[in-house]
C-alpha cells in the first residue's frame, strides 16, 4: 500500500485547506462588521430596504382601460401613464415612490389586463392618497358625426319621455349611440395648459398646448373637417362644442364651457401635472401605520436572532464539535444573506423575512445530511478498523461524508428551488417577497454547507480519531 | 388523519380571505373609549355593511372585516361607520381593499401554482431516479412522493381550519397558499433524501449480492435516514416556532402552517411515502407471480 505517500499528500492539503479556511473565517467577518457598520452609520449608502408593511405606507393597484388605445401601442400608452402618476407623486414630496406597470398573468385569463401599481412609503391615510393620485380628468377630443344632430334630439327627446314617466322600451335606440365620434387625440398630447379669461364675457377659458405629434393630429382633423363640431370631453362628458372654423396648426386649442373659475383652475392644474392618456380605475389598496411597520420588523428581527440562536444551540449540543462548525458557516451564511440584501438591493417585507428565517434552518439541513454521513463512515471504518487494532482515519471519514451526503443535498435543494422559482414566477408581490429571499438562502446555503463548512472542518480535523477527538466528533446524543 | 382533517374543514369551513373574493379589512384602535364589538357591529349594519366580522384583538383594537366594499369609494363611508356617527376617534394602523376582479386573479394563480409545483416535481423525480427502475419505475417514486405531497397538504389546511374557529387572520389568503407550497417544498426535500438512500442501498445490493428484498432495503434506507429527518425538523421546527412565538403577527397563521405542515411531512416521508414504495412492489410481484412464473428472489 501506499499509504504513507497518501498521507504526506494529505498532510500538505491540510495547510493549504486551513490557509483557506482562515482566510474564510477573516472574510466573514470583516463583512460582518461592514454589514453592522454601514447599518449604525449615520451616512448609510447601503440600507436595508423596507417594504411597505414593515415601514407603513400604502400600496394602491390600479386597472388601466387601454381599450381606446390602438392594438400594439398598449405598451407606450402605459409608460406614459407611469410618467406622468410619477410627475404627480412627486409633485406632493413624497420620499421614493414607486410606481411601475403590471401585467395580468396570461395563465389565468387577464392577460389582457393592465395595472399601475403605486407605493407611497409614509402615507398611511388611503383616501389622502387615493385623491392625491386625483379622479384625473380624461382628456379627449370627438367629431361631430353625419348623424350626430340626430343622436342628440332623440336623447332629448328620451329624456322628457323617461321625465314624463314613459317606458324606457319606447326609446329610440338612436339615443343610445354616442353622437361624436373619437379621434384618437387626448389628453397624452397635452404639453401644457392655461388659465385664461375671455375679454367680454369674462368666462374662464382654458388654453392648451399640444406637444408635436399632437400639434400635426389637431392640424390634420381641423383641416378636414372645416365646419364641423369639435367636441371637448372631460371624463367622458361633453364639456364644450366648438365648431372648427379653419385649420389650425400651431397646436394650440381653447376650452371654454360651462366651468367656475375654480374648476377652471382646478383642470388647469392637473392637465399641467399630467393629462392621464388612459382612464384608470382602482383595483385594490393597502395600507399599514408606520408603527404598527416597525413592530413587525422588530417581531421580524427578534424572531431571527432567537431561532438562530435556537438552531446553533441545538447543534452544538448535538454534533458537538462539527455542530459548532455548522453553527460559524450558519453565522457566515447569515453575514453574506444581508449583505445580499443590502447590495442588490432587495425589498424585505414581513413575509421576505420570513422566507430568510426559513431558509436558516433550511441552511443547517445539509450540515446534517453531512454529519450524519460522516457519523456512519466512521462506524463502518470503526468497525473494520478495531478488528485489526488499527485507528480509524478521522479525516478521511470527513472528506467521504460530505463526498457520499452530496447527491441527497442536490436533489434537495434543487426541489426546493423549483418551488421558490414558480413562487416567484406566479405570485404577487407578497408571494414574490418570500419566493426571492427564500430561493436566495437555499442557493447560498448550498454554498456555505458544501464550501464553507467543509473547508473548516476538514481544516481542523484531526488525523485520527481517538481520545479527545472522539469525544468532540461524536454526537452529544447516540442513538446506538 | 386525513379522514380527521377533511371532517375539520367540511365542519368548520376555510373562511377565504379578502385576497381571492374581494373585500377590505382594516385594523382599527380606538383612541377614546372603545365601543362594545356588538356596537360596531351594528353601526357597520345599517350602513350596508351586512355580515361584516369585527373582533376584538386587544386594548381598544379590532379587526373588521367586509366583504361588501366593491369600491374604493365607500372606505369613506366604512370609516363613518367605524367611527359611529362620528362619535367615536380611532386610528386605522393598517387597511386593505381587493377588488373583486383582482381577487379572482388571484384565485387562479394560486391553483395553477400548486399544480405547477407538483407536476414540475414529479418530472424531477423521475428524472433523478431515472437510472433507478428496478425493482419500481422511477415514475413511481415521484407518484409515491406526490401521494404523500397531497397528505401534507390536507392535514395543515384541517388543521387551519380549526384553528381559523377561533382567531382571527386564520383565512387562506395569499400567504397561506405560499406556506402550502413552501410546505411541498420542504415535504418533497425530505422524501427525496430518503429515496436517495433507496436508491444508494439498491445500487450497493445489486453490486454487492447482497440478497436484500425491495422491502428490506427500503427499511434499511429509513433507519439510516431517521436521525437525519428527525433532527433537520427539529431545526426547522425551532425557528418556525421563533416565527410564531416572536414574529410579526401578520406572519403568524403563515408560521402556524408551516409548524404543522412539517411536523407532517416529516412523517409522511417516513410512514407513507416508503412503505408505499414497498407496498406497490408487492402488488406488482403478487400480479407478475401471477402471471409468469419467474423465479423471484425473495
Amino acid at each position: 500500500m501506499q499509504t504513507g505517500k497518501k498521507k504526506r499528500i494529505l498532510a500538505g492539503m491540510n495547510w493549504k485547506i486551513r490557509i483557506t479556511a482562515l482566510f474564510i473565517l477573516l472574510a466573514g467577518s470583516a463583512l460582518g462588521y461592514v454589514v453592522y457598520w454601514s447599518e449604525i452609520a449615520k451616512e448609510n449608502s447601503f440600507p436595508f430596504r423596507y417594504g411597505l408593511d414593515l415601514s407603513g405606507g400604502t400600496h394602491l393597484t390600479y386597472t388601466a382601460d387601454v381599450s381606446g388605445v390602438t392594438h400594439g401601442e398598449e405598451n407606450t400608452a402605459m409608460e406614459s401613464l407611469r410618467d406622468v402618476i410619477e410627475r404627480r407623486v412627486n409633485l406632493f414630496g413624497v420620499a421614493e415612490p414607486v410606481v411601475q406597470t403590471e401585467r395580468g398573468s396570461v395563465l389565468a385569463g387577464t392577460g389582457d389586463d393592465y395595472r399601475l401599481v403605486v407605493e407611497l412609503p409614509g402615507v398611511t391615510d388611503v383616501d389622502a392618497a387615493v385623491n392625491m393620485i386625483g379622479q384625473t380628468p380624461f382628456l379627449d377630443f370627438r367629431l361631430e358625426q353625419p348623424n350626430t344632430q340626430a343622436i342628440i334630439d332623440a336623447k332629448i327627446a328620451a329624456q322628457k319621455l323617461l321625465q314624463g314617466g314613459g317606458d324606457i322600451s319606447s326609446v329610440d335606440p338612436l339615443a343610445l349611440q354616442n353622437p361624436y365620434a373619437d379621434t384618437g387625440l387626448t389628453g397624452r398630447y397635452v404639453e401644457s395648459a392655461q388659465l385664461e379669461f375671455n375679454g367680454t364675457t369674462n368666462e374662464p377659458i382654458v388654453s392648451l398646448k399640444f406637444n408635436d405629434e399632437g400639434a400635426k393630429l389637431f392640424a390634420q382633423i381641423t383641416r378636414d373637417n372645416v365646419g364641423k363640431t369639435l367636441a371637448i370631453y372631460l371624463d367622458r362628458s361633453p364639456i364644450s362644442t366648438p365648431v372648427i372654423r379653419e385649420e389650425i396648426t400651431g397646436g394650440s386649442a381653447q376650452i371654454s364651457g360651462s366651468m367656475n373659475p375654480e374648476e377652471a383652475k382646478t383642470l388647469v392644474g392637473r392637465l399641467n401635472s399630467g393629462a392621464l392618456p388612459v382612464p384608470i380605475t382602482l383595483a385594490s389598496t393597502s395600507s399599514v401605520g408606520p408603527s404598527l411597520g416597525m413592530q413587525a420588523r422588530d417581531a421580524g428581527v427578534r424572531a431571527g436572532i432567537i431561532g438562530l440562536l435556537a438552531v446553533v444551540l441545538f447543534m452544538i449540543l448535538w454534533y458537538r464539535l462539527p455542530g459548532f462548525i455548522a453553527s460559524v458557516a450558519l453565522v457566515i451564511y447569515t453575514i453574506l444573506m444581508l449583505a445580499i440584501f443590502k447590495l442588490v438591493p432587495i425589498t424585505l417585507t414581513a413575509a421576505g423575512i420570513a422566507g430568510f428565517i426559513l431558509s436558516v434552518g433550511m441552511a443547517v439541513d445539509a450540515n446534517i445530511l453531512i454529519f450524519e454521513r460522516m457519523k456512519e463512515e466512521l462506524r463502518r471504518s470503526h468497525a473494520y478498523n478495531d478488528e485489526r487494532g488499527e485507528t480509524t482515519e478521522l479525516d478521511v471519514a470527513v472528506k467521504e461524508g460530505f463526498a457520499r451526503a452530496w447527491t441527497s443535498i442536490r436533489d434537495g435543494n434543487i426541489s426546493s428551488m423549483i418551488s421558490a422559482v414558480i413562487l416567484f414566477w406566479f405570485g404577487t408581490s407578497i408571494v414574490q417577497g418570500f419566493a426571492l429571499t427564500f430561493g436566495i438562502g437555499v442557493l447560498v446555503s448550498m454554498f456555505s454547507a458544501i464550501t464553507i463548512s467543509r473547508t473548516l472542518l476538514v481544516a481542523i480535523a484531526p488525523r485520527l480519531h481517538k481520545g479527545a477527538a472522539r469525544f468532540f466528533f461524536n454526537s452529544g446524543v447516540s442513538l446506538r | 388523519m386525513i379522514v380527521a382533517a377533511i371532517i375539520s374543514v367540511a365542519c368548520f369551513g376555510l373562511r377565504p380571505g379578502i385576497d381571492f373574493v374581494g373585500g377590505a379589512v382594516a385594523d382599527v384602535h380606538y383612541t377614546g373609549t372603545a365601543p362594545e364589538v356588538s356596537t360596531i357591529t351594528t353601526s357597520l349594519d345599517t350602513a350596508g355593511f351586512t355580515g361584516s366580522v369585527v373582533r376584538e384583538t386587544g386594548d381598544n383594537a379590532f379587526f373588521v372585516r367586509t366583504k361588501h366594499i366593491t369600491d374604493e369609494d365607500e372606505h369613506g363611508k366604512l370609516s363613518q361607520a367605524l367611527s359611529l356617527g362620528g362619535t367615536a376617534q380611532y386610528e386605522e394602523t393598517n387597511f386593505t381593499y381587493v377588488g373583486p376582479v383582482v381577487g379572482q386573479e388571484l384565485r387562479q394563480k394560486a391553483w395553477i401554482a400548486i399544480v405547477a409545483v407538483i407536476v414540475a416535481i414529479v418530472l424531477f423525480i423521475a428524472f433523478a431516479f431515472r437510472q433507478v427502475s428496478k425493482p419500481v419505475s422511477s415514475w413511481v417514486y415521484g407518484a409515491m412522493a406526490i401521494i404523500a405531497l397531497v397528505h401534507d397538504v390536507i392535514v395543515p389546511t384541517g388543521a387551519f381550519a380549526v384553528m381559523g374557529m377561533f382567531f382571527p387572520g386564520y383565512e387562506i389568503d395569499v400567504l397561506f397558499v405560499t406556506a402550502l407550497l413552501s410546505i411541498l417544498g420542504f415535504s418533497i426535500h425530505y422524501t427525496i433524501v430518503i429515496f436517495d438512500r433507496v436508491r444508494e442501498n439498491l445500487k450497493r445490493d445489486g453490486r454487492e449480492h447482497t440478497g436484500n428484498t425491495f422491502a428490506e432495503t427500503v427499511g434499511k434506507s429509513l433507519r439510516e435516514t431517521m436521525t437525519r429527518s428527525i433532527n433537520t425538523s427539529m431545526t426547522v421546527l425551532v425557528v418556525i416556532a421563533a416565527l410564531f412565538f416572536i414574529g410579526s403577527p401578520s406572519t403568524r397563521p403563515f408560521a402556524f402552517i408551516l409548524f404543522i405542515g412539517i411536523i407532517v411531512g416529516t412523517y409522511s416521508s417516513i410512514f407513507l411515502a416508503a412503505p408505499l414504495l414497498v407496498a406497490i412492489n408487492d402488488m406488482r410481484e403478487k400480479r407478475e407471480g401471477k402471471n409468469k412464473k419467474t423465479k423471484k428472489r425473495r
